[in-house]
């Protein structure tokens, strides 16, 4: 939750439907990738494709997940930027991916078993290039397209995980409770300046303790439910303070569907949620019972990654040294956050010495500089 | 001398020698106040040094993120540009305040708008670490050797050393805020902050035309300074002369840093005799004990000046000649939670060489001075400043390019 009240995304028109999420909408084949889709062998440690390119156009994918982790299949442009995605693959599912890719170049296509790291890469050819406008409008519109889907993308994780949260809560248990909380909030947190824009859903999902409320509105959300299993026990109303958590998250996943978003809305969300890793997260206030704020570190990190990349194009067209620095600076607060990784996920915030702090400081100012760039650059 | 100010330079042409390379020099106001002067960033020395010295300090020490020459290259450019304009009363960058894109964040951070350049000076230092991370070894000159831990210090740190630093001094402390702020955020990615001091009044006169100010123990302080008119002394004493070091510093000087806390509430306490005694001055006038006025000359040979007063111990006659050219700031950092004032003197001092000036200076104070019953070093640095900035040139440039 953004701790200052400031507007994040202003909510237009709730008229224009989201383009459903890649990995369930229907194949609405425009001349497809000849000889069907392409087979992708996700494993826990191999990533196979069928074959290595396609023509320009709707890319079709069929993800078949042999390992024993719940995966998830990517295929990125230039810069990482989120062409299309399927998440939450379950051991021994399969699924679709359905990608409209108009340019001929070079791509990479991720498995990521386990959700986390870089995943395994390889890099795919697409030939030719597909018939669309190249101007720039056409070009941000495809920006604003690109980070819908994602932000589909993320709701449609959050709501599964969030339930499992919710059930174990429901359940009483604390220990499975607790491994799941900073796991569900993490597709929260990608997309959270999103869900800020409808400003009476975050303060009931992410407000804290100490905010102010109206007479008669209790405390709710992820953070009570953190202070119930770290700080206090569970209490008598824990089980219903869960309920609502899965009823607004259901809320935000049916109204995310009518947002649009602008590019400058865009490129603010991308530097508000770096703004959220200096103010809340390096300073372990947002998780100040669990200490999990790595977690959520990581999530806004990424979430201003999937911001960015879907405004690449443009970025590269109008400030080609931006991109670049962009990159550079992305991938110096990654691999510092892979020094602080243990098991699945991070180190608490409680282990941290000043030093770290210190150089995630560093770190997401050398970044925050750049993408506060990008509002002006894609406006100019 | 110009003065203009940042409003007055929109839309201004013409070019002045002094401002050379900046462009735009409004027409001479007819006013002449003080605020309004502009001190010329390029010249034979750094200015900041020998210049007068004005009322209002901030200084910064940074780290080097990076070890690619290139990147710190592009970054001590863009700073030298931004640099001559803010000390010329100009924004960082040209329009940066209000005048450029609207949907991106300004690039020149606005709390200077409209302000004059208040004698802005900025002087650029280059700390030990900038030469071991950037792989400039040989390069090294061997004042920024590491000073010795002086009797009684309690150096923090956090508070101490830097791979660069910026000395910004100025008559308004906004304006001196102003220009490290925007220099501080040109730098995220190549450089961070270490640590920065505040200094809210000069503690020294570089110049026989100022006054002498007064510390926080209320005496005044730097009477017998290095001065910007003995030019044969600076040549002695401040510049680094040819066949010192690496040539690439050659006119140039060091910078020593202390932050040095008083204990002002202990101080206070302390009879007027006791306390002059200590320093070998009197209060009020500020003349040598056993003297009629200020600037009548110390007669070390007589015991009106203790044997351990503070004046004695730090004379060039107690230290086979030696002097240098101070250039401190009182400070008051907030109080310390324990119902005292974090105050103090953060101590500047341009020289030669700091092993043969400030070690031996400070070595006798630490083992001797009874100022230290009240102070203690909290901080501490040492910068090797370059020479002067011909046209076009940008800082370090002789270093980099050696």
């Amino acid at each position: 939750m953004f701790r200052r009240s400031h507007a994040g995304l202003a909510v237009l028109a709730a008229a224009g439907a989201l383009v459903g999420c890649t990995s369930t909408a229907a194949p609405s084949n425009a001349g497809g990738a000849a000889g069907g889709p392409i087979t992708v062998t996700a494993a826990d440690t191999a990533c196979e494709l069928g074959a290595a390119e396609a023509p320009a156009g709707t890319i079709s994918f069929t993800i078949n997940n042999t390992g024993t982790k719940v995966t998830e299949f990517y295929l990125y442009g230039a810069g990482d930027r989120i062409m299309g995605e399927a998440e939450n693959i379950g051991p021994g599912l399969t699924r679709q991916m359905i990608v409209e890719v108009p340019d001929g170049g070079t791509y990479t296509t991720v498995c990521k078993p386990g959700m986390v790291g870089d995943g395994i890469r390889t890099a795919f050819t697409v030939t030719g290039s597909a018939t669309r406008s190249v101007n720039d409008s056409a070009k941000l519109a495809e920006a604003t397209a690109g980070y819908q889907r994602y932000t589909a993308s993320q709701i449609e994780a959050l709501v599964p995980r969030a339930q499992e949260f919710v059930d174990a809560v429901k359940q009483g248990d604390v220990a499975a409770a607790k491994a799941l909380f900073p796991v569900s909030r993490t597709y929260w947190e990608r997309i959270e300046p999103v869900a800020e824009s409808f400003g009476d859903i975050d303060p009931k999902i992410d407000g804290r303790e100490d905010d102010e409320r109206a007479p008669g509105v209790g405390f709710t959300g992820y953070h009570r439910l953190e202070r119930d299993l770290w700080g206090t026990g569970l209490q008598p109303d824990s089980a219903a303070v869960a309920d609502q958590l899965m009823v607004d998250i259901k809320d935000l996943q049916t109204r995310v569907a009518t947002v649009e978003l602008t590019p400058v809305q865009l490129a603010n969300g991308a530097k508000e949620l770096l703004d959220e890793v200096a103010t809340g997260k390096i300073t372990g206030e947002e998780n100040r019972y669990s200490h999990t704020d790595l977690w959520d570190f990581e999530a806004n990190v990424a979430g201003s990654q999937a911001a960015v990349a879907a405004l690449r194009p443009v970025i590269d067209e109008k400030d080609p040294t931006l991109g670049p620095t962009l990159d550079a600076r992305f991938t110096a607060v990654d691999q510092l956050l892979d020094g602080y990784r243990a098991g699945d996920g991070f180190r608490l915030y409680t282990e941290l010495t000043p030093d770290d702090i210190r150089k995630m400081t560093a770190a997401v100012d050398a970044l925050g500089e750049p993408v506060s760039q990008v509002a002006g650059v894609v406006t100019s | 001398m110009i003065r203009l100010s940042r409003r007055r330079l929109f839309g201004a042409v013409g070019a002045g020698a002094a401002l050379a390379g900046v462009g735009a020099v409004a027409a001479c106001s007819t006013a002449t106040a003080a605020a309004e002067a502009v001190v010329p960033f390029r010249g034979e020395h750094q200015a900041g040094i020998v210049t007068a010295a004005q009322d209002r300090l901030h200084f910064v020490a940074l780290d080097l993120l990076t070890s690619d020459r290139a990147q710190v290259t592009a970054l001590l450019k863009k700073w030298t540009a931004a640099a001559e304009r803010m000390t010329a009363g100009a924004e960082a960058t040209p329009g940066g305040a209000v005048n450029l894109n609207p949907e991106a964040p300004p690039t020149d951070t606005g709390e200077a708008l409209g302000l004059p350049a208040a004698s802005l000076t900025l002087t650029f230092g280059l700390g030990a670490g900038f030469f071991d991370k950037l792989g400039l070894a040989a390069q090294k000159p061997p004042g920024l050797a590491e000073l010795p831990t002086f009797t009684g210090d309690r150096i923090d740190p956090a508070i101490s050393g830097g791979d660069l630093c910026v000395q910004a001094c100025a008559d308004d402390p906004q304006v001196a805020v102003h220009a490290v702020r925007n220099l501080v955020r040109m730098g995220f990615g190549t450089t961070e902050v270490r640590w920065s001091q505040l200094g809210f009044g000069r503690t020294s006169s570089t110049s026989t035309a100022q006054a002498t100010p007064r510390n926080l123990f209320g005496f005044k302080d730097g009477t017998n300074n290095l001065k910007a008119e003995d030019t044969a002394a600076l040549r002695d004493q401040l510049w680094v002369q040819p066949g010192d070091g690496p040539a690439w510093l050659d006119g140039g000087s060091y910078l020593v840093a202390r932050r040095i806390r008083m204990h002002v509430e202990i101080w206070d306490r302390t009879s007027l005799t006791e306390q002059e005694t200590i320093v070998g001055r009197s209060k009020g006038e500020g003349a040598a004990l056993g003297k009629a006025a200020e600037f009548d000359l110390a007669d070390f040979a007589t015991t009106a000046i203790d044997k351990d007063a503070h004046i004695r111990l730090a004379s060039a006659q107690a230290l086979g000649g030696v002097r240098i050219l101070r250039r401190g700031y009182n400070f008051v950092d907030g109080s310390d939670g324990r119902g005292h004032l974090d105050a103090g003197l953060f101590f500047l001092a341009f020289m030669r060489d700091p092993q043969r000036q400030f070690v031996p200076m400070q070595r006798a104070l630490a083992n001797n001075d009874r100022l230290m019953e009240y102070v203690e070093h909290t901080g501490s640095g040492v910068f090797a400043v370059p020479a002067g900035l011909a046209g076009g040139a940008y800082w370090g440039q002789g270093l980099l390019e050696t």
